[in-house]
């Protein structure tokens, strides 16, 4: 009898503490408003198969879906660069159709802002700038960077546009392409053949065995420059005098014979870009997931190799699949991934854990690029910065209402850029941008003079007061708005109304210093 | 007993090879601290250290040279103060490295490499920053590596180094006051509105309350606690030259530039290891001498306080200074417009002058012959000038970067050895 009642006893008490576990493992957390939603609006798609099987099989949960307001920030943000406008996030907020989200990504893919802000990561990795190490000087810089700019824009197909930069001969001012050869340190074969390598296969050439690097350069050994009468013009073109046929080596180790009258970038090109080629597609597709989510699914993106193996290889093999089959169209890689749940999870995890960000489950918070942040901190206080070029032949003066992410010359720079990571475009590696915060970057953000001075002297303030006709929910839901594309909550309202009442400062500066901690603020500083 | 005293011998002795063979691989560092003026664009050697008054009107212009307090050594008339102090620094008369073209050569006179191989080196500031830094125990509260008050922006300074040994750019002007250095000093707002403004900042920061454990977040909220310890400490001060006397400030000149060499001068005080004055204007290819007129008696008054102070407060011993562009300019001048009196680019024989930190003074290195155009003694090539300064400051000029950075990347390229050659021996104190 006792027995039993012991039994019972402990019984209870392991059901009693089952019913815990089980209560903390079902209902461990709700959703964190306003950032996240309960339910997916979205149907899953088969990204969303490859990653969520994954986690499941680690037993890593997803992040929930993230809301609305967060949502339109973020795809603004990873389209366009751009902040989105209050009235744009009322709209998009109020909008009842189911597919909105499909709809607002297809409208921002074709705005001509899409391919500006995409050239400035070709730009980067391209090694666009005209003084030291790259040298390309101004004209030459002008003519490549339109051609990248024009060439997005027109959403050209990849595997064309890679053929033009491998295979064009001519002027560097009349036939843009050509500068890629001229984008160099060295002008080596070897030195060609290494930008090559990691640029359009994302391989470190100096980790391929002895004979591949010496067999590929081969490919690249008749190239030549000539100058002509025109200032700085450089003709890039391939000198085939020499009658002997060429021997040369793919990366993958087969090898060729070239004849004498064959252009052997043409031959390299023919064996790189074709559907079968297994390095080609990999690379791009998991650049540009590298580029949305901060992380490849090879990580780096550009040391691609058997040292580093993908982390979801029947992800990348899709994506591969979905270039060659779309004709080599880039704009519908970033289209499928944007409509993901991947992409459009909360940036909260859903539980503390070292490998949510390695398989992607949540989106990873990252700190806004220098050109963009500096570009929407200018767009909402209609300020801008001027920048002039160091050479002086002739001067190049950039106009305060151009966009950060336009500046094509990587040597035309300013303090705030330089600070905030833009790379220097010296290597053509991912990692020269840096998108760490840093102290400088706080202080700089929390006690700097030109910041202050673009605040007090900001045509937004002056507007705002005017239009609200000092009605203080309106500033601070307009404020709330603008900067962190959602309306403040009500505790928020709360804050800044004690703010205007308990402080004498001024309306004015009232409304200075909110905006100077909102630009502080993480909700604005990161993607999210 | 007898055997105990055998063997202390022989440890003696072997103690005494041990040290011997340390301080044979170790230099010792005479140099703390480096002062580097950099002529941005590239003044004439002819119009400065190295004048030629009987090469003719076209070479020499309108300027004469007048003796200084070194029998034998003239400069340009128009630096009288630096005359009287021709004892305290040495000239090198033969810096050549022929490149003629802004970028490549300014980034061969800072990091001692051309600009043909394959990895991008360095400035000389992040490369001391590294091997006198944080990394091998520096501990001051200031960066190791200031530049005042621009960035070079030819080339990145931190080289293939990265970010992290990139140098502290102050950004405002010391000659206005407050100096607002960028991210420290914020002219304008009383100090109870600042402490309304960082309470607000707290209140409102929704994220941090909600999901701190972020990793992203929480590196954030580090960095923050640190720039707001050193907004409000023993930093800002030392940038606050308002509690300088009047006369000293007017010593160094009421200029941005003499200004610098104060704020220079109260940084080496506080232990900063590399300061760079980045002094723009020099690129003079037209109306040159007019420019001179108004360039080089500031410069004067800033360079000759910065040396005459710093000898009186001791610390012209440990302190090195250098002044230098990326090359010279044309002997011959330009008369015909557009350049109407103008110079052009010449790296092929330019003057530099070094100071302080264990370089002798009084003494002339080299020579270029009487027209100013060619070396004729002792060439001086960046990687020997670079690689004494690393010399002096006990890094030596043949040691290699790091592993992390790359396997056997010296930091110069081989430097020629014997007598009169390669380093600058013959001017190192003992």
């Amino acid at each position: 009898m006792r027995k039993r009642k012991v039994f019972n006893q402990f019984l209870l008490k392991n059901l009693i503490i089952w019913f815990f576990v089980l209560s903390y493992k079902l209902y461990a957390r709700e959703i964190i408003k306003p950032y996240e939603i309960e339910n997916w609006t979205i149907p899953e798609s088969e990204i969303d198969r490859y990653v969520f099987s994954y986690l499941k099989k680690l037993n890593i949960k997803p992040s929930f879906p993230c809301s609305d307001e967060v949502f339109i920030r973020r795809i603004y943000l990873d389209t366009i660069g751009i902040l989105p406008q209050p009235q744009e996030v009322i709209d998009f907020i109020n909008d009842k159709n189911p597919d909105k989200r499909k709809k607002i990504i297809d409208k921002l893919l074709e705005k001509k802002e899409f391919a500006e802000y995409w050239s400035m990561k070709w730009a980067d990795i391209l090694r666009i700038k005209s003084e030291f190490p790259i040298n390309l000087w101004p004209n030459g810089v002008q003519a490549y960077y339109m051609w990248i700019l024009n060439s997005l824009k027109d959403n050209k197909p990849y595997d064309k546009f890679v053929r033009e930069l491998l295979t064009s001969s001519g002027s560097n001012f009349r036939v843009p392409p050509v500068n890629f050869y001229r984008a160099l340190q060295g002008r080596t074969p070897s030195s060609i053949a290494s930008a090559v390598c990691l640029t359009f296969l994302g391989i470190r050439f100096e980790k391929l065995p002895k004979q591949i690097q010496d067999g590929m350069s081969n490919f690249f050994s008749k190239i030549s420059y000539k100058k002509s009468l025109e200032w700085k013009e450089e003709i890039v073109y391939v000198n085939l005098e020499n009658e002997e046929a060429l021997e040369a080596t793919f990366p993958d180790g087969t090898k060729v014979k070239i004849q004498p009258n064959r252009d052997p970038r043409e031959v390299f090109a023919d064996w790189l870009i074709r559907p079968e080629n297994p390095y080609f597609s990999k690379n791009i597709v998991n650049r540009i997931w590298s580029w949305i989510f901060g992380r490849g699914i090879i990580h780096p993106p550009d040391d691609i190799g058997p040292h580093n193996p993908p982390i979801i290889p029947e992800l990348l093999n899709y994506l591969e699949k979905e270039l060659v089959n779309s004709n080599y169209n880039l704009k519908h890689i970033y289209r499928i991934i944007f409509n993901s749940r991947t992409y459009q999870q909360s940036f909260i995890p859903y539980e503390k854990n070292l490998e949510n960000e390695r398989y992607f489950a949540s989106y990873p918070v990252r700190r806004i690029e220098a050109e963009v942040l500096l570009d929407i901190i200018n767009n909402i206080l209609g300020s801008g910065n001027e920048y002039v070029s160091q050479i002086p032949e002739p001067f190049t003066f950039i106009p305060s209402e151009q966009r950060n992410v336009l500046l094509g010359d990587g040597s035309i720079t300013g303090p705030f850029l330089e600070l905030f990571g833009r790379p220097p475009r010296d290597t053509g590696y991912e990692s020269e941008r840096s998108n760490k915060i840093t102290e400088e970057q706080i202080r700089y953000l929390l006690n700097s003079s030109e910041l202050h001075r673009k605040i007090q002297s900001s045509s937004y303030i002056k507007t705002l007061i005017r239009e609200t006709r000092g009605d203080k929910r309106k500033i601070v839901e307009n404020i709330y708005l603008k900067l962190l594309s959602r309306y403040p909550m009500e505790f928020e309202v709360e804050i800044l109304f004690n703010y205007f009442s308990d402080t004498n400062i001024p309306l004015n500066q009232c409304i200075e210093d909110i905006i100077w901690a909102l630009i502080n603020n993480k909700e604005f500083l990161y993607k999210h | 007993m007898r055997y105990r005293k055998i063997l202390w011998f022989f440890l003696t002795i072997f103690l005494l090879c041990c040290k011997n063979s340390f301080s044979q691989s170790e230099i010792k560092p005479k140099a703390k601290s480096v002062i580097q003026i950099w002529l941005w664009g590239g003044p004439s050697h002819l119009d400065t250290f190295d004048p030629k008054p009987f090469a003719g009107y076209d070479y020499a212009g309108p300027f004469k040279s007048i003796a200084t307090n070194v029998p034998g050594i003239e400069i340009n008339e128009l630096l009288v103060n630096l005359a009287k102090l021709a004892d305290k620094y040495s000239i090198i008369r033969s810096m050549t490295h022929g490149i003629n073209a802004h970028e490549t050569a300014s980034y061969l006179m800072q990091t001692g490499h051309s600009s043909e191989e394959n990895l991008v080196y360095p400035a000389i500031g992040a490369v001391v920053s590294l091997f006198k830094g944080y990394d091998y125990g520096y501990k001051g509260i200031l960066p190791p590596y200031i530049v005042l008050t621009t960035s070079q922006g030819r080339f990145s300074e931190c080289g293939f180094l990265g970010e992290k040994y990139k140098p502290f750019i102050t950004g405002g002007d010391p000659n206005r006051t407050p100096f607002a250095v960028e991210g420290i000093v914020l002219e304008g707002i009383t100090e109870t509105r600042k402490n309304a403004r960082r309470h607000l900042l707290y209140s409102i920061d929704v994220l941090g309350k909600l999901v701190p454990w972020i990793k992203e977040f929480e590196w954030f909220d580090l960095c923050r606690e640190k720039a707001y310890e050193i907004i409000s400490g023993e930093i800002s001060k030392v940038f606050d030259l308002t509690t300088e006397p009047e006369e000293v400030r007017n010593m160094y000149g009421r200029n941005t530039f003499g200004q610098s060499c104060l704020v220079a001068r109260r940084l080496i005080e506080k232990g900063v290891v590399y300061v760079t004055i980045n002094y723009k204007g020099w690129d003079t290819h037209s109306n040159h001498f007019q420019q001179m007129r108004q360039k080089l008696p500031e410069f004067d008054m800033g360079l000759s306080s910065l040396i005459k102070d710093l000898s009186e407060r001791g610390l012209l011993d440990t302190t090195i200074i250098w002044v230098s562009g990326e090359f010279g300019r044309t002997p011959k001048i330009q008369w015909e417009p557009p350049w109407n009196g103008g110079r052009n680019h010449y790296g092929k024989c330019f003057s530099v002058l070094v100071c302080g930190g264990g370089f002798k003074g009084g003494c002339i290195v080299g020579a270029s012959d009487e027209k100013g155009e060619n070396v004729v003694e002792r060439p001086v090539y960046p990687r020997d000038l670079l690689g004494s300064i690393y010399y002096l400051l006990g890094i030596d000029p043949e040691s290699k970067f790091p592993e992390k950075f790359g396997k056997n990347v010296t930091i110069l390229p081989p430097i020629d050895k014997g007598n009169k050659i390669g380093l600058l021996k013959e001017i190192m104190n003992e």
